[in-house]
């Protein structure tokens, strides 16, 4: 048996993997059902109308997918220049700790702009925040050859911990009675809402927008082309003329602002306020989206909507039938793998020699 | 600066780094013979998570301490051929593959935890290793045997790596596996053989840390060691008995830490005590970046017959 490389996947076969794969995946999670002592079919049904099945439940989803879209953006931006950039949890709350420096109430720590300054200048920071947390790593990656994914897991604790203290002292609301979370954001720099009644946000709009930007640059445009070529090969890319340092930097933006934003918009979208557990893991969620979405920006925003249902799904479905809803996780890393396994199928053949 | 030399007159200091380096020496041990064979275990956050969860799930179901060892070695073992799989098999991304092992084995996990003890509160406690009262040899008599066990280790895996025919073939693998196969070596099950046995000492560093540090399995209780073992190996430039230095120079900034917050005079916020092993470890990294000497193959796929 070998493997060898197919002339051309098909693009029929680049759509039916990861659904194959995912069906696949429902099907081995059933035996993790069953252990649990539930009935598959009524576990997975409670599972669907939790995560779709009403509007509520829709709406509940989409707000949980928008962190993960601008998460999973993040990701696939710099796995394809192949910086592994794994920091994104951390970068997103700097990106929080950020919006809330510029945009903080009381407790003397916002600025006092018109609006339509601040609210720029807020997702600004934001970005830059997260960028600033991942350049550090990237350069350390092409300057000196450091890997980058135990870096930016590393800045990960570093971060939360940075938080943490944050939120002993010079963030911490006052008015909190004691609770650790940081001031809120003036009133007028939250995010309205998509849809009255829900906890659904214009944020959604805002990473949907992001997605198709990045799409058309990295398929139109010219650093698009520099980053795949700097992930491809980068002596290579050098050698033909592709500005390494300035491509990586570019990345590293990129990636480390579109996570630094989903910190932002989560705060100005739904908190309003910094807290140490706002992210339960949506920075590590968004490789995975990334990946079960071949890196594709728009397949992106599919993938997350997915995760973010298997989530909220998983939660009421654990209320219904008594099945833990750790099962949510497990649904999506099993689906990671497969996903892997199966796109591997669309580009490889397996040939009996 | 007297609470510094207090602290470190102290034996109980001393027993404490020993032990907190326990878990860090046999998970650095583990990811340094897959890196020597050229692959990238990033599962071993989720490896040593699954190992302390199955250790722990043996010994409460009744069976003896060291069948727990041997219980969560095998789910070490069973998770890195998934990973062996995926990564020699099939030539996916090491990154890749690492990354959804951690996530997977830690679900699972979790979940296997929630349906055993579906309403419990308090995790459930057994009894875990004792001290090995009986050597004459102070600081090591206040470690259990799988302190012991790892010390072992050390030496051994550097003789089996570097004195043994095995030990050349792994090496090969992990720096020209073309030049390899040419020398008749079986790459991919050489490969395969170094991830499983790597992957299971990661499940047995998990396992310490419910049947000898504690006596429970709870939730984050891995906490990021595992990721600190894989700064630990490019520290120890791939050999055992520098990451036997490293593990212990970490787990004495760390027990440090933990006594001067204890001792603090409070000017500076805990946090900061508890951000320098992070730290640390970057700084490390970049220390030995420019001389590191990589194994040339890893994170490089091997398919026969292409170059």
């Amino acid at each position: 048996m070998r493997i060898e490389k197919r002339a051309t996947p098909s693009k029929l076969a680049m759509v039916a993997a990861p659904l194959g794969a995912i069906v696949f995946t429902l099907a081995i999670s059933g035996l993790l059902v069953l252990w649990a002592g539930a009935p598959v079919g009524a576990t997975y049904v409670a599972l669907f109308k939790g995560a779709f099945g009403s509007m509520f439940a829709l709406s509940e989803t989409l707000t949980r997918a928008v962190p993960l879209i601008l998460t999973g953006l993040a990701a696939a931006v710099a796995f394809r220049a192949r910086l592994f950039n794994i920091g994104a949890e951390g970068q997103l709350y700097a990106g929080a700790v950020a919006a809330v420096a510029v945009g903080g109430m009381h407790g003397g720590t916002g600025f006092e702009l018109p609006i339509y300054l601040l609210f720029p200048l807020m997702l600004l920071a934001a970005a830059l925040a997260g960028a600033a947390l991942l350049l550090g790593p990237a350069l350390m990656k092409t300057k000196l050859g450091v890997d980058e994914v135990v870096t930016t897991l590393l800045l990960n604790f570093v971060m939360l911990l940075a938080v943490s203290y944050l939120l002993d002292g010079p963030m911490k609301d006052p008015m909190a009675m004691g609770w650790p979370q940081s001031v809120a954001l003036q009133g007028d720099l939250e995010l309205g809402k998509l849809i009255a009644q829900t906890r659904l946000h214009n944020g959604l709009l805002i990473a949907v927008g992001l997605a198709v930007a990045l799409w058309l640059l990295l398929q139109r445009a010219v650093p698009g082309f520099d980053i795949r070529a700097a992930g491809a090969n980068p002596r290579a890319a050098a050698f033909a003329g592709v500005p390494v340092t300035r491509t990586v930097v570019l990345v590293a933006l990129l990636s480390g602002g579109l996570a630094g934003l989903a910190g932002a918009i989560e705060v100005a979208g739904r908190t309003s306020y910094l807290t140490l557990d706002m992210s339960p893991g949506y920075g590590y969620s968004g490789i995975v989206i990334a990946m079960l979405a071949g890196l594709h920006p728009l397949g992106v925003v599919a993938s997350a909507v997915f995760v973010a249902g298997m989530l909220v799904g998983a939660d009421s479905m654990s209320r219904a039938v008594g099945v833990p809803n750790a099962i949510a996780d497990v649904i999506v890393a099993a689906s990671l793998l497969s996903v892997l396994v199966a796109s591997l199928m669309t580009q490889y053949r397996l040939r009996r020699k | 600066m007297s609470d510094v030399m207090d602290i470190l007159a102290n034996a109980s200091f001393w027993v404490a780094v020993l032990r907190t380096a326990t878990p860090l020496l046999l998970g650095t041990l583990g990811v340094l013979l897959c890196e020597r064979a050229g692959v990238l275990n990033l599962g071993i956050e989720g490896i040593m998570v699954a190992g302390a969860f199955t250790g722990w799930l043996t010994v409460y179901a009744g069976h003896g301490l060291w069948t727990g060892v041997l219980v969560a070695a095998l789910t070490g073992a069973v998770l890195g051929s998934l990973h062996a799989w995926l990564t020699v098999g099939l030539a996916l991304s090491q990154h890749v593959s690492g990354l959804g092992i951690t996530m997977l084995a830690t679900a699972l996990s979790y979940y296997g935890y929630r349906v055993s003890f579906p309403k419990v509160n308090t995790p459930p406690t057994i009894t875990p290793f004792e001290a090995m009262d009986w050597l004459p040899i102070p600081i090591l008599s206040d470690q259990t045997a799988l302190t012991l066990l790892a010390l072992l280790l050390v030496p051994f895996l550097a003789w089996v790596l570097f004195r043994t025919p095995l030990g050349l073939a792994v090496r090969m693998v992990g720096e020209n596996p073309q030049a390899a196969e040419g020398q008749g070596v079986a790459v991919m099950a050489v490969r395969s053989g170094a991830i499983i046995a790597g992957s299971a000492l990661m499940g047995v560093a998990g396992a310490f840390l419910t049947l000898s540090a504690f006596n429970a399995f709870f939730f984050n209780m891995v906490n990021g060691r595992g990721w600190i073992c894989v700064a630990l190996v490019v520290f120890a430039s791939w050999r055992p008995g520098k990451a036997l230095l490293g593990a212990l120079l970490f787990a004495f900034f760390d027990a440090l830490q933990l006594r001067l917050q204890q001792s603090g005079d409070g000017l500076v916020p805990y946090q900061f005590y508890l951000m320098l092993p992070y730290l640390l470890s970057i700084v490390a990294l970049v220390l030995v970046a420019r001389k590191a000497a990589y194994p040339q193959a890893l994170m490089k796929p091997y398919r026969k017959g292409e170059r």
